[in-house]
């Protein structure tokens, strides 16, 4: 059966995957399930509760510097909330982010198989993620005092601090873990389970993205692993590694912590970049412009964003020689990206573009993203980075690529496969006005930091000089209509699930293999194999 | 497609997934690596010295036993395919006995320096210098780390032998045994890289 | 893909790359006793360098098994290697 076709596969006597009846009843059928779909929505629960969480501690964070002074908390506080800040968004929410509820629900659909090659051990990994954030939350309520160190944990801080780092150090030990599984399993089920007839170059973009992710997850993370372990060494055991009064040196924990934290935000943005190029076809209702650039482009930015970390050490005191080096190859990180947005921009010209919920968050993305990226050329620039680092304007770029980037994704993909997931059409006026307003607080939010930043005001600092309040208040502000714009957002999500029109399998007119199949699914996606003749996005 | 395809084409995605995992490990000590590299290089000389107070033999037995380990589970294999499960049986045994043996020299070595006050965060230790101090904090973490993986792949043949004696691995489904074969081949080379870097640099 | 059943390691193979490594170990040690000076541990390294080519190669299978691993194991290394010649970048300039 070809893909290009929009024949709905199944009888319609069988239960979609939400109501099929396994082996277990109630919650047990979900937190047993080795179902993809349903430990794609387990993640997805999880991952909005950490959200929710992390973006509240931000309110918070954006509440105490409404004006100079302490307003709602003490320093100490404030540095234990934007500890937990980082630890949430990065670990628990952007880093497993798409590939965890979008992978994990699409990946084998939109390749034509039953499940992933390793069912249980996609269990595995929502165990690891649940047990990693359980142990960081705990770690607040342990000990002297929660983590203070920020999410970045340097030493010499971070193991001689009395704040509580152990458990918040294993819980993110343990979340890394869930990360390699997921890669683990994408990798192998990209190269063992496609359809027949799909070839590599028959793949549609999300996947291609998921499988560039995969190799960051597996090839990165195990970094990041032993460097924990060696801090808990150090704290414990006082091996010496990075306390330069045992011989060691706190910037080769650096070097360590960012060989692997500057990969991981590819693993943050790559898949994100993918659901925007499954979007933007669907609604120009055009084949995606230089897919094989988009496919190249991936594998680039994967491979090139493993040798540039240093550029987060440009002002630590490392050689010029590391310095040159770093800056060039960062610079040349941008080239791939900047071929995604000509693809992107390309697909859509000249098309018959439909203004739906998605293609508004994808315009959104590239955006955002652009800024974001813009302003990491210039934190890439040794020279204006010795002024702007540890600013408020490299929180600006990395809420811009992050948040703006993934977080746009996310919202997109969310906006776009939730009828194929639940099997209802949420409310488009709603989901546009929430998306509205999220957005004006958002620029406003994240645009005055661009501007703090350049005139001098320093992050993870819970006061400042009383110069910088006025944009301060703007941007606190920002924060607050952001937040009821996410708000709106969720609860039309929410809301939906009950009073939704019901969804039928191909509302969007999309021509990738999810479209093929019900909305819901049935728990086992197909009844046949399709067999694969055409490529993706074949609108002709 | 018939069982036996069906088994041939599931043996090669366990596989993959397997060498998938090695390679996470391989990242996980080129980590340890690095922090060698970085610290031998501004310490040669203390390095150079500390080196002396290995023992060079017990160094040497260990890397033996952990070679003829790999080599006994490596016929393991062949023996399942050949159908000769009680040979297969007897040279997991025999792999599960070497390295439980490197494991007991550890300790013994380990526990010489100790017994000597040479440990991370002992009182003499800090005497010595930033050298001595950064050599012996890499040689027990990174030995250490090495141990850790060499109980669990005792751990792993241990289940490989029970699911042989009860024929749930046979001659026509043994990719677990491969699996298995494959961690503790790994664990192997990383012992060869770290006996000369700790004991073979005098 | 490759059938594991048509590559089956004679057991003389297997005992022939264990006497090899053997040897090569009692090599590097004895290597060691003569004074080279720098040239000593990069010996060492060499050797071990080739031990754990015919470890990979013969035991972990991977002279029989599809292009795909080969290029992922070199890869890793490759990986490995420029990590570290990345950040000792940093070392050996400051």
């Amino acid at each position: 059966m070809e893909s290009s076709e929009m024949t709905i596969q199944t009888n319609h006597e069988e239960p979609s995957y939400l109501h099929h009846k396994g082996k277990y009843k109630g919650i047990l059928s979900w937190i047993l399930s080795t179902d993809h779909k349903r430990i794609g929505l387990l993640y997805l629960y999880s991952l909005l509760t950490m959200f929710a969480t992390g973006a509240t501690i931000g309110v918070l964070m954006k509440l105490e510097l409404i004006a100079p002074g302490v307003t709602i908390v003490n320093a100490q506080t404030y540095n234990a909330f934007f500890t937990l800040h980082g630890i949430i968004m990065i670990f628990a929410v952007v880093i497993p982010g798409l590939p965890a509820v979008f992978g994990n629900f699409f990946l084998p659909i939109m390749i034509g198989a039953k499940d992933v090659a390793f069912p249980k051990i996609n269990l595995l990994s929502w165990y690891f993620y649940v047990s990693g954030v359980a142990l960081v939350l705990v770690s607040q309520f342990l000990g002297d005092r929660p983590p203070d160190t920020g999410w970045t944990f340097y030493a010499p801080y971070s193991f001689r601090t009395a704040g509580n780092m152990l458990p918040a150090v294993f819980g993110v030990f343990l979340l890394g873990f869930s990360s390699i599984l997921t890669g683990l399993n994408f990798l192998v089920t990209i190269h063992r389970m496609r359809a027949p007839g799909m070839s590599w170059m028959k793949m549609p973009l999300f996947p291609w993205t998921l499988y560039a992710t995969g190799w960051v997850q597996i090839l990165a993370t195990p970094i990041i692993g032993i460097t924990f372990l060696m801090m808990a060494g150090e704290r414990i055991f006082k091996i010496g590694f990075f306390d330069p009064a045992l011989g060691g040196d706190p910037l080769l924990y650096q070097h360590l912590f960012w060989t692997y934290s500057h990969p991981a935000v590819y693993i943050m943005i790559l898949p994100a970049m993918g659901a925007i190029s499954e979007i933007i076809p669907t609604f120009c209702q055009k084949t995606a412009f230089g897919y094989k650039f988009i496919v190249a482009s991936s594998i680039a930015i994967a491979f090139v964003g493993y040798f540039i970390w240093g550029h987060h050490m440009f002002t630590s005191g490392m050689s010029g020689a590391s310095l040159f080096a770093f800056s060039l190859l960062t610079f040349l990180v941008a080239i791939p990206s900047a071929i995604k947005v000509f693809n992107w921009v390309s697909t859509m010209h000249k098309a018959s573009i439909d203004l739906k919920t998605p293609f508004l968050w994808a315009v959104g993305f590239v955006f955002v993203f652009m800024i974001g990226g813009f302003s990491g050329l210039v934190l890439g620039s040794l020279t204006a980075n010795i002024h702007l680092h540890n600013t408020h304007f490299v929180l600006a770029h990395f809420h811009f690529v992050l948040f703006g980037g993934t977080g746009y994704g996310f919202f997109a993909a969310m906006h776009y496969w939730y009828p194929k997931i639940t099997g209802r059409m949420y409310d488009a006026g709603w989901a546009n006005t929430g998306l509205v307003i999220f957005f004006i607080g958002y620029m406003t939010l994240y645009s005055t930091m661009f501007y703090l930043g350049m005139e001098g005001m320093p992050r993870r600092y819970f006061d400042y000089d009383p110069i910088f309040h006025t944009p301060n208040v703007y941007s606190s502000l920002g924060a607050i209509v952001m937040y009821m714009g996410l708000a709106i957002i969720i609860i039309n999500l929410i809301a939906s699930l009950k009073k939704g029109a019901k969804a039928p399998a191909d509302p969007w007119g999309g021509k990738t293999l999810e479209w093929t199949i019900p909305s819901p699914p049935p728990a086992e996606n197909f009844d046949q194999i399709p067999v694969v003749t055409k490529g993706p996005y074949q609108y002709e | 497609m018939n069982n036996t395809q069906e088994i041939e084409q599931e043996a090669l995605t366990s596989k993959t997934g397997m060498w998938l995992f090695l390679f996470t490990e391989l990242l996980l000590f080129g980590g340890l690596f690095i922090v060698y590299s970085v610290y031998r290089y501004q310490n040669s000389e203390a390095f150079h010295l500390a080196a002396n107070e290995l023992s060079v033999f017990i160094g040497t037995f260990n890397t033996i036993i952990l070679l003829i380990s790999s080599s006994t589970i490596a016929m393991s294999i062949t023996a399942i395919q050949k159908k000769n499960k009680r040979l297969a049986l007897l040279l997991l045994g025999a792999t599960f006995l070497l390295g439980f043996i490197f494991l007991v020299n550890k300790y013994f070595e380990w526990g010489h320096h100790i017994k000597e006050h040479i440990y991370p965060g002992s009182y003499d230790l800090s005497l010595r210098g930033h050298g001595d101090i950064l050599f012996y904090g890499l040689y027990y973490f990174m030995t250490g780390v090495h141990a850790l993986h060499i109980i669990v792949g005792l751990g792993f043949i241990g289940i490989v032998t029970v699911r042989i004696s009860k024929d749930k691995i046979h001659s026509g489904k043994f990719v677990l045994l491969e699996n298995c074969g494959l961690y503790w081949h790994l664990v192997d080379l990383i012992w060869i890289f770290l006996f000369p870097l700790f004991y073979l640099i005098t | 893909m490759e059938n594991n059943k048509d590559h089956i390691i004679p057991y003389q193979t297997l005992i022939l790359v264990v006497t090899g490594l053997i040897v090569l170990t009692l090599i590097s040690v004895s290597v060691t006793t003569i004074h080279l000076g720098a040239l000593t541990v990069f010996i060492a390294l060499l050797i071990a360098a080739v031990k754990s080519s015919f470890v990979l190669w013969i035991f972990m299978h991977l002279k029989f098994e599809g292009r795909l691993f080969r290029l992922g194991v070199t890869g890793v290394i490759l990986l490995i290697t420029s990590v570290i010649i990345i950040t000792m970048l940093d070392y050996l300039f400051r």
